[in-house]
């Protein structure tokens, strides 16, 4: 391998091809354009996980003895708004996805490029209106919005913050309209759609997701808007509304919006997978199909949040059920996934662990996600740590594995250099511990009894909630030093060349870092997906 | 299938308008297609969201809600009804010289579809200033002398701006839009072969007109029958 990229002068590649600020800041390549998400989507995790560390330091004394009680209000609205808004819901497409869906169907470049460069800069104008509000007071309702709290009783900037979730919306309206109409039209001669890798799929499942859901949250926070600034109200009873109203409308796009944080995440580790199981995914079509029957079922549950709104108890039977039907197309995958390892030549490198991380915590997550789905035992912990645990093993321990598992896997592509595989899978492990300690207390605290969104808690809960601070301690160690090796690799990491790992999907065939048309020649297909009858398997360490 | 694509690419070498990134003509213009109806799929998404806000208020205060719509004036609704409708054909013509490449008509109905935009919106500010007035704007200063249920008569103002406010604001970003097109058809950017922008806003266009042609029963016509219409 390091024969092959032995001539000394350096190829031209999307980072080299152009230099200066405004060649980024006008850029309508893909690749580049997941750079400038790269970069701000990391920013927004770092505020949101800045956040997460005051709400854990407050929780290791039973007193509110470092924020009083409105500014935890806000403090963990701040964490909410920031992780859901402006780290989760992009991260993976619009970084990963961005960079890798028009390599992996062989297209030069997403089918409108100016659209995908605006969907960035309306996500930063929608980022900076969640800056201005963080600087200037914050706000306290939750990242739920909840009327009357949020129109009538709120002491915060409610209408601003909605119009950064409004406007953060229709950049991912716009990266869903893109990746949909790429995949339908700009794949590659011999492309079939059962020849698309899974993670396409997923992105597809994803798009159909984001362009009818994130309009119907647009429009609620538009109402919520009217109430709150002009008094034209819709929900508070006092205008003749119904707030059950605006708890239907914010699930209608909030349940499938974990599905726009998740399906991503599904799509990497379909992909991780098949390259270090060195075999096509087991039940390919069975997992391409789930994603799709993930996005249909998705939009039918969302009456599962509203077990204890004044929902009628048939409504309720309906909804549990449906959730119940679910979870049987994220079953399938997990299965699936663990069949493709059965009986393959596994080889543990970094982006395989996370991948082993994520089927261990999202098949958590999605079990207690039934428990909750039970109408009965929901009552018991309906807005409890119980509810807290059970998400953040599907955000943290499923979508931001899923995330970790693909930077991981396609750095060396992205940036052309490999990472030291020894500190990334320390970092894995920390990970791991430290997410562990850090919400299996939780669900013990929420079966108890203890309540989400207290700074104050009795004296009994201490143990279990300093566990957690401590997990959170290790956790934030684990994602801080991807960002030491990584930019270390920037600069000293050995020339990944073009298929470092041995994968057969499209992208891995040209070269790393991919120049700006992507490839020489546009590439046809002939062979079936994931075949590995000649794929050479490095070895890596 | 090869011989098809080397036609199109000696062609692309031609064409000014065919971005990069593209294999052929065909293939923008089937992109530019696909990417519009799945805006207008995501519109309608959008509107959904006021239009089941609307539905559900009716059916639980139906009284209210007959009350509150006859206190719109179905005349003036009738007629911006009318102008959006004669819009809509105005835009139709101006596609369809467009794909005639026909300059001079395309540029004289695109201009007679933003004069019937301008109207419509005009009309409209005359009624929410009407409204005004009347002090029928919810908030504060809501008035309803004789009404039986003050509170959902608000509501349904409430869902009448909202919805009607909505729409509005479509209809003044495709004023918008249309300025610029105007100005590009003027210039002769267009032609028989390449007039993806036109098409596209048609589109864009008509499905605001349907939008209103939704609204204008749903808000002025709930009970009108045996009532005078003036
Ligand atoms: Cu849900």
């Amino acid at each position: 391998m390091i024969a092959a990229s032995a001539p000394v002068k350096e190829q031209k590649n999307y980072l080299n091809a152009e230099n200066g600020l405004k060649s980024w800041l006008l850029t309508q390549d893909h690749k580049r354009i997941a750079i400038l998400y790269l970069l701000s989507v990391t920013v927004f995790f770092i505020v949101g996980g800045l956040f997460a560390a005051l709400i854990r330091l407050e929780l290791t004394t039973p007193a509110g003895d470092m924020l009083d009680s409105n500014t935890y209000n806000k403090v963990f609205t701040a964490h909410g708004v920031v992780m859901i808004f402006f780290f989760l819901i992009p991260s993976i497409p619009a970084i990963l996805g961005n960079f890798l869906l028009p390599l992996m169907i062989g297209a030069k470049d997403l089918a409108f490029p100016r659209i995908n460069l605006l969907s960035w800069y309306v996500y930063m104008l929608g980022g900076t209106l969640g800056v201005i509000v963080l600087a200037t007071g914050g706000v306290d309702t939750g990242w739920t919005f909840y009327t009357p709290l949020s129109t009538t009783y709120s002491n915060g900037y409610v209408v601003l913050t909605a119009m950064a979730a409004f406007v953060a919306g229709f950049s991912s309206i716009l990266t869903g309209l893109n990746f949909i109409v790429t995949v339908h039209r700009m794949r590659a001669p011999g492309l079939t759609w059962f020849r698309l890798p899974l993670f396409v799929w997923a992105h597809y499942a994803t798009s159909v997701i984001m362009i009818l859901g994130t309009p119907v949250i647009a429009v609620t926070l538009f109402m919520l808007m009217l109430e709150r600034g002009l008094h034209i109200g819709f929900f508070d009873p006092a205008y003749g509304g119904d707030p059950v109203l605006f708890q239907h409308l914010f699930w209608f796009y909030s349940h499938p919006a974990v599905y726009i944080m998740i399906l991503p995440s599904m799509g990497v580790i379909s992909e991780v997978m098949s390259t270090f199981c060195t075999k096509k995914p087991f039940g390919y079509t069975f997992i391409a199909f789930s994603s799709v029957a993930i996005a249909v079922f998705g939009f039918l549950v969302w009456g599962h949040h509203l077990f204890v709104s004044s929902q009628s108890a048939y409504a309720g039977m309906v909804f549990s059920i449906l959730t119940y039907i679910v979870a049987i197309p994220s079953a399938i995958k997990v299965f699936n996934w663990a069949a493709t390892m059965y009986k393959g030549q596994v080889r543990l490198t970094a982006p395989m662990l996370y991948a082993i991380g994520f089927i261990g915590l999202f098949t958590v997550g999605g079990l207690t996600g039934l428990f909750l789905a039970a109408m009965g035992l929901d009552v018991h912990v309906t807005d409890t740590y119980f509810v807290v645990a059970h998400f953040h093993y599907v955000m943290v321990g499923g979508a931001i594995m899923g995330y970790m598992a693909g930077i991981h896997y396609w750095w060396p592509k992205i940036t052309g250099r490999m990472y030291n595989q020894l500190w990334a899978k320390v970092s894995c492990c920390l990970v791991f511990i430290g997410f562990n300690l850090t919400f299996f207390p939780q669900f013990v605290l929420g079966y108890m009894g203890m309540p989400r969104r207290y700074h104050v808690y009795p004296a009994e809960f201490q143990v279990l909630n300093v566990l957690s601070s401590g997990g959170a301690a290790i956790l934030g160690l684990g994602y801080l030093i991807p960002a030491v090796y990584f930019l270390w690799s920037l600069k000293y990491g050995a020339p990944a060349g073009d298929n470092p790992w041995g994968a057969t999907t499209l992208e891995w065939q040209t070269s790393s870092p991919p120049p700006t048309t992507n490839f020489e020649v546009t590439p046809v297909v002939t062979t079936e997906v994931y075949d590995y009858t000649n794929a050479e398997v490095p070895h890596i360490v | 299938m090869s011989s098809h694509s080397s036609v199109a690419a000696h062609d692309a070498a031609h064409d000014p308008n065919l971005k990069h990134h593209f294999e052929n003509a065909d293939q923008q213009k089937e992109s530019a297609s696909i990417g519009m109806w799945v805006f207008l799929l995501t519109e309608l998404m959008f509107f959904g969201g006021l239009f089941l806000a609307y539905f559900v208020y009716r059916q639980w205060y139906p009284e209210a809600f007959i009350a509150a719509s006859n206190k719109t004036d179905v005349l003036v609704g009738a007629i911006n009804t009318t102008v959006l409708i004669c819009s809509s054909l105005t835009m139709a013509l101006a596609v369809h010289y467009a794909s005639k490449g026909r300059r001079e008509l395309l540029v004289l109905f695109l201009i007679a579809t933003l004069l019937l935009g301008g109207i419509f919106l005009g009309v409209k500010g005359y009624e929410y200033h009407d409204k005004w007035v009347h002090h029928e704007i919810p908030g504060e200063h809501f008035e309803c002398h004789g009404c039986a249920d003050e509170v959902h008569t608000q509501l349904f103002f409430s869902l009448y701006f909202g919805m009607t406010g909505l729409h509005a604001s479509h209809m003044i970003i495709g004023f918008g839009v249309l300025l610029v097109l105007i100005w590009q058809a003027w210039k002769g950017q267009f032609s028989a072969k390449w007039y993806t922008p036109i098409e596209m806003f048609g589109l864009y266009w008509h499905f605001v007109d349907i939008v209103w042609i939704f609204l204008f029963p749903l808000l002025y016509l709930i009970d009108r029958v045996g009532r005078p219409l003036l």
